[in-house]
């Protein structure tokens, strides 16, 4: 695609065209109090190395994963990406594409999105994948529409440890649609099989939760797929690392009728939150109900193999407002870099560092559980993540550690304000034990109560 | 093409009343222009049905449309077939290809439907 801007004759052309004589008569209708009359505020032009020197001061004064050592999580995640990832990935064969309108005509693409399907659904242990959507949490939010319409009911119960930011997506997107989100409430950092068998009912269309969830901790799947069944639903999981399932029983070993994920941990940078790289896995027998693009294989008039987008008679292009869904398109990008990083790593590779990932956050959960005026708020099982209880509020705690070379975590006062000394930390394969030490004393010194402070506390007890 | 003793909706269904039962299919006439069938996607016995509102869809290769009620009431048969052979409602869409049964409501909604002459004209062929 070009984009050439016009030049004055052409804009005067067009402007006698539609009949105004400038462009002020053709901004006629906007409202004097609101324009602007003064020239923009624009700095002076800068030369090429001038304009990069200024940038990169810029982007100097960010905390970021490169340059401080990275304990949050909450959705996105520090693993180490092999250089090959990205070095295939943006070669310009496919950094510059756009999936063209006739999409069969880049056998390539396609051939990737059927490799990435076919790979996701190895990973999560279902039988159909699409070729991937926007993100983990509006995923999450087409597959609640999708239970809708599989089940006929108009209810779902989401699980209070689910990222907090997906259920606000979900809310946003189901209940125009007339989709009623209860929220289940967590029980101490976990969903609760015996509430859930309270809400979970005849009206209720899918049951959802998070594995591991957002507090890190490791759900009994199993038993809650056999809540959600036995009441008629589906039984929804939203994942925020697929590479957890590196060791843990895959979603469709433990009755997932449908997975709803993100897939940014899987080869894909921080990218300050985006883009990221949604992903949507079920049943081969819900797969007509499944929003997005799906790549087929099939055999050309030769017989020889070859890919087309299938089931296409159900998106938005043909079916219009009766459509599955109103995306219409994917991540392909993401969705190769997560193939290719697949591919390098294979199934022992994401069991190893689902493995160090395990191991690593159990190391480092022992030693913050041994400093005092620390605690693990929460206990269970956890994957790589756990929630810290914080001598002083997380918040500080966070700016104070930035400065001495850390993101220390998430504080959880974001999402929960009674949740002020909550902090919620992470720890990836990429992590060292020399970092994780570094971190633990760090945390000591910073969360020891300060002299006078305390002092003055004491003589008021 | 247009049997004499059937209803029809606009929307291209079907109706036989048969006793106190209504079994439903789509025209010829419709499973013509969509051409290869290859899913028709059902309602489960048991479920309620509303007059001209969509209990199914049907998809070919060419387009996925919705199959319209010509009757309110209770879906009591499904067409198991179409599952594996869907071209069957190409090949005999008032016989073996027919869809659902329906246990109606109200059979008065009868007269809102198009007898076979007045179809016949609403698709152009009288």
């Amino acid at each position: 695609m070009r984009y050439i801007p016009t030049t004055p004759e052409e804009r005067s052309h067009m402007l006698r065209t539609i009949g105004v004589e400038s462009l002020e008569d053709l901004f006629g209708d906007i409202p004097e109090g609101v324009r602007l009359r003064s020239p923009l505020g624009l700095r002076r032009a800068l030369a090429d190395p001038e304009l990069l020197a200024y940038f990169r001061q810029l982007a100097e004064q960010n905390a970021h994963a490169d340059r401080l050592t990275c304990f949050a999580g909450a959705g996105a995640y520090d693993h180490f990406i092999p250089p090959a990832v990205w070095q295939l990935a943006a070669r310009g064969e496919f950094l510059t594409a756009y999936t063209p309108y006739q999409a069969e005509i880049t056998q390539g693409e396609l051939q990737a999105g059927y490799e990435y399907q076919t790979m996701i659904c190895e990973l999560l242990g279902m039988e159909v994948a699409n070729a991937s959507m926007y993100d983990g949490a509006s995923a999450l939010a087409e597959v609640a529409v999708m239970s809708r319409d599989l089940t006929h009911r108009d209810r779902v119960v989401i699980s209070g440890a689910v990222h907090p930011e997906y259920r606000q997506v979900l809310r946003t997107y189901t209940a125009p649609l007339g989709i009623e989100a209860i929220e289940l409430p967590h029980r101490e950092g976990y969903t609760s099989v015996e509430e859930a068998k309270k809400w979970v009912d005849g009206r209720c269309a899918a049951l959802v939760i998070q594995q591991p969830n957002f507090f890190g901790g490791i759900e009994e799947a199993a038993a809650l797929a056999e809540v959600a069944h036995a009441a008629g639903a589906l039984f929804v999981v939203a994942t925020a690392d697929p590479l957890a399932f590196g060791l843990l029983a895959p979603p469709g070993e433990v009755g997932a009728d449908i997975v709803a994920g993100e897939g940014q941990p899987l080869g894909n940078p921080l990218n300050f939150g985006g883009p990221y790289l949604g992903i949507i896995a079920t049943r081969m027998q819900f797969v007509r109900r499944m929003p997005g693009r799906l790549v087929g294989a099939t055999v050309d008039a030769e017989g020889k193999r070859g890919f087309v987008l299938t089931l296409q008679t159900r998106e938005q292009h043909i079916r219009r407002e009766r459509a599955t869904s109103n995306i219409c398109t994917n991540e392909f990008l993401n969705a190769l870099a997560a193939t290719i990083y697949l591919s390098l790593l294979g199934p022992d590779g994401v069991r190893q560092v689902a493995e160090l990932c395990l191991q690593k956050a159990h190391y480092l959960k022992r030693r913050i559980a041994e400093l005092p005026g620390y605690g693990i708020a929460f206990e269970g099982p956890t994957f790589h993540e756990f929630v810290v209880r914080t001598p002083l509020p997380a918040a500080t705690l966070v700016r104070r550690l930035a400065r001495e070379g850390f993101l220390a975590g998430v504080p959880l006062s974001r999402f929960d304000p009674r949740m002020r000394h909550h902090l919620l930390v992470c720890v990836t394969e990429a992590r060292t034990r020399e970092e994780m030490d570094r971190f633990t004393e760090a945390l000591k010194r910073v969360g020891r109560p300060r002299q006078r402070a305390s002092a003055l506390v004491g003589r008021r007890g | 093409m247009v049997p004499e003793e059937l209803r029809y909706t606009t929307e291209h269904e079907w109706v036989r009343v048969e006793g106190n039962r209504a079994r439903v299919g789509i025209t010829k006439y419709a499973a013509d222009r969509l051409t290869d069938i290859v899913y028709v996607e059902l309602p489960e016995v048991g479920r309620e049905v509303r007059f001209m509102e969509p209990f199914g869809v049907i998809e070919s290769v060419k387009a996925a449309s919705d199959l319209y009620a010509p009757l309110s009431g209770r879906v009591v048969e499904v067409n198991e077939r179409l599952r594996d052979q869907p071209e069957l409602v190409g090949q005999d869409p008032y016989g073996e290809g027919w869809m659902i049964v329906i246990e109606p409501q109200d059979l008065s909604e009868l007269d809102r439907l198009l007898d076979a002459e007045r179809y016949r004209k609403h698709i152009g062929e009288d």
